[in-house]
């Protein structure tokens, strides 16, 4: 039985740590008094220590990066774009993920079966490997990465919705929807997708954090977001030849990384729990 | 017998249509691979005469006939950089990522299924929660991420904090350009060298793995016969040993065929980050480079080595499991 006074004080920080992140994301680089993108006296501001206050007088919070940047300014904007095309993805991937399983389920025959041989194919290479092979194949960029997440990750719901759908199509509320003339698609869209939802929504809401890695994973390796616009993951990147020296401008920009994904994986096992009315973990792909 | 032919089949199936989904992606990308290989410079006539003799004027399906006669005669092309068999580039690169993966997967389960056992046995007390806290961060660290975070421990941490020189661990590369070529010496250098990248991916692996077996054994735990052997005054090591893992060991054994994959695939970012050339980094430049043979070589590797995983975790299940031959 999951206790549910712990289940809550779990989403409680997760949402609040979510928030955190959304409103910094959103306010810093606005007040921040320096330019994140701008490259300024290099020389002088390069590599700065956590805390340490520049001859202008400003104070860098994590220090700055090996141009002279700000890192918190930089990491702020950078969770814009990560977590903006972390969550486009996983939705774009679930959207894509109901409709295919659902016309797939609902249409039967040959349709269904090259949809559900795609995806079993698509499914039979780690995700990782799919993902570095589409992102090479097209010029990167934010477009490109949501585009790849959602090509995928659709696999997943698609088979989740296809068997709650066949599971739902031959109820006789259905039966009785269709008898009185309903087209296929209000009945597809009123009584046998509203079943199918739930753990549609489940596999979404982990999805997000899981898409978040993946984007960062993407643009450590130079396929993703491209520099001078930050990501947490180039930003990663961009700080691993001063690993030696400076380790805080690889490693502070993970920190925001590793307590997105760790607030969204919270916040889906609670979701799960709650639906499922029982403890249950699935492993997912890893970035 | 019929069933396993059965499974063969699908199994043989769905490599084919991963192969010539893999195909099709890499024809429909942009970027011109023979523009890739010859100088920038060269005249327009030159291009053509490269991309003739890398096969890829010729029409699209018979592109995909001679490549897909060449695989039923198991032959994966040639590289079009370095001008080698795929499959020797590939035998090069698989041992060293098999090698990384497997040694931190036996780890990964062996930590991650004590620790689960050790929450469920505590379940809902302070040890139970520190450590679900604990997994669940470690869970959400990308890999490259905690590499970087030992390197740095290795590197700036060991010449700042003055490590003793038994801990100073090698950070980078597969072994040492100055130490031993072989022998005792060598086999060293090498674990030396492979401490933290096998304890990366120990770590994020052995962190999914503790939640995983924390819900199975307090699955186990709450039923009847476990009661049984406590009423009955069985130790409290007898009891874990060998009444609830040996029902909670199924799953797990199917999870670490299923697994083996997803840490080769991971470990992407681990040799990219530590300097090892197995697969990962094989496939990371040769996508750079749009070296098409060794891409698709490399995807259908891995696209086997997961059917190959399924199909041994569906086989072992009944073997394991009593209760699931019918």
């Amino acid at each position: 039985m999951p206790r549910l006074p712990q289940t809550t004080w779990r989403v409680r920080w997760a949402i609040a740590l979510l928030a955190a992140l959304v409103i910094g994301a959103i306010v810093v680089p606005l007040v921040a008094p320096t330019d994140p993108r701008a490259i300024g006296d290099v020389l002088a501001m390069r590599l700065l220590p956590p805390f340490a206050r520049d001859s202008a007088g400003h104070v860098h919070l994590l220090g700055t990066d090996r141009f002279g940047r700000d890192l918190f300014t930089r990491m702020m904007l950078a969770g814009r774009v990560s977590l903006l095309v972390g969550l486009l993805g996983a939705l774009l991937a679930g959207g894509a993920g109901i409709l295919v399983g659902a016309v797939a389920a609902w249409r039967g025959g040959v349709l269904d079966r090259v949809a559900m041989a795609i995806g079993d194919a698509l499914l039979a290479i780690p995700r990782l490997v799919l993902l570095l092979v589409f992102a090479a194949l097209w010029a990167p960029g934010a477009t490109m990465v949501v585009i790849v997440l959602m090509a995928t990750g659709w696999m997943g719901v698609a088979r989740l919705v296809r068997a709650e759908v066949l599971g739902v199509r031959t109820q006789s509320y259905v039966e009785a929807a269709m008898a009185l003339g309903a087209r296929p698609g209000r009945i597809l869209w009123r009584h046998v997708l509203p079943n199918a939802l739930g753990a549609a929504t489940v596999a979404i809401t982990l999805g997000v954090g899981s898409a978040i890695l993946l984007e960062s994973g993407l643009s450590f390796l130079g396929l993703g977001i491209q520099p001078p616009e930050p990501s947490w993951g180039n930003m990663i990147a961009g700080g691993r030849d001063a690993i030696v020296t400076a380790p805080w401008v690889a490693l502070s920009p993970g920190v925001a990384l590793i307590l997105t994904v760790l607030a969204c994986t919270l916040l889906g096992d609670a979701l799960r729990d709650r639906l499922a009315g029982e403890e249950t973990i699935t492993l997912r792909a890893r970035g | 017998m019929r069933m396993l032919a059965g499974r063969l089949a699908q199994s043989v199936l769905l490599l084919w249509i991963v192969a010539t989904l893999t195909f099709l992606l890499l024809r429909a990308a942009p970027g011109d691979p023979a523009a890739l290989l010859i100088a920038p410079s060269a005249s327009a006539a030159d291009v053509a005469r490269a991309r003739a003799a890398l096969g890829l004027n010729r029409p699209l399906p018979v592109q995909y006939a001679r490549w897909g006669r060449a695989l039923l005669e198991g032959k994966l092309g040639e590289s079009f950089v370095t001008r080698e068999p795929v499959s020797l580039v590939l035998e090069r690169a698989l041992p060293v990522s098999l090698g990384l993966g497997l040694s931190s997967l036996l780890l990964t389960f062996l930590l991650g299924i004590l620790v689960g056992t050790v929450q469920a046995a505590r379940r809902g007390g302070p040890l139970d929660t520190t450590l679900t806290v604990a997994s669940t961060a470690v869970y959400a660290a990308p890999s490259y991420w905690l590499s970087l975070a030992l390197v740095a421990l290795f590197t700036y941490g060991a010449a700042r904090w003055g490590f003793p020189p038994a801990l100073r661990l090698p950070a980078f590369g597969m072994r040492d350009p100055a130490g031993g070529a072989s022998g005792w010496s060598a086999l060293t250098d090498l674990m030396r060298h492979a401490i933290l990248p096998v304890v990366t991916l120990t770590a994020i692996g052995a962190a999914g793995i503790a939640r995983y077996s924390r819900t199975l054994v307090s699955d186990v735990t709450g039923l009847a016969f476990v009661q049984t052997a406590r009423a009955k005054g069985v130790t409290p090591t007898t009891l874990y040993l060998h009444h609830v893992l040996r029902n909670a060991l199924p799953p797990l054994v199917v999870l670490f065929a299923l697994a083996l994959p997803g840490v080769l695939a991971g470990s992407v970012f681990v040799e990219t980050v530590f300097a090892w050339p197995g697969m990962g980094r094989l496939l990371v430049s040769s996508i750079l480079a749009r070296d098409y043979p060794v891409v698709m070589g490399a995807t259908v590797l891995y696209a086997a080595l997961v059917i190959l995983a399924n199909l041994a975790g569906d086989l072992a299940l009944p073997v394991l499991d009593p209760r699931r031959r019918s």
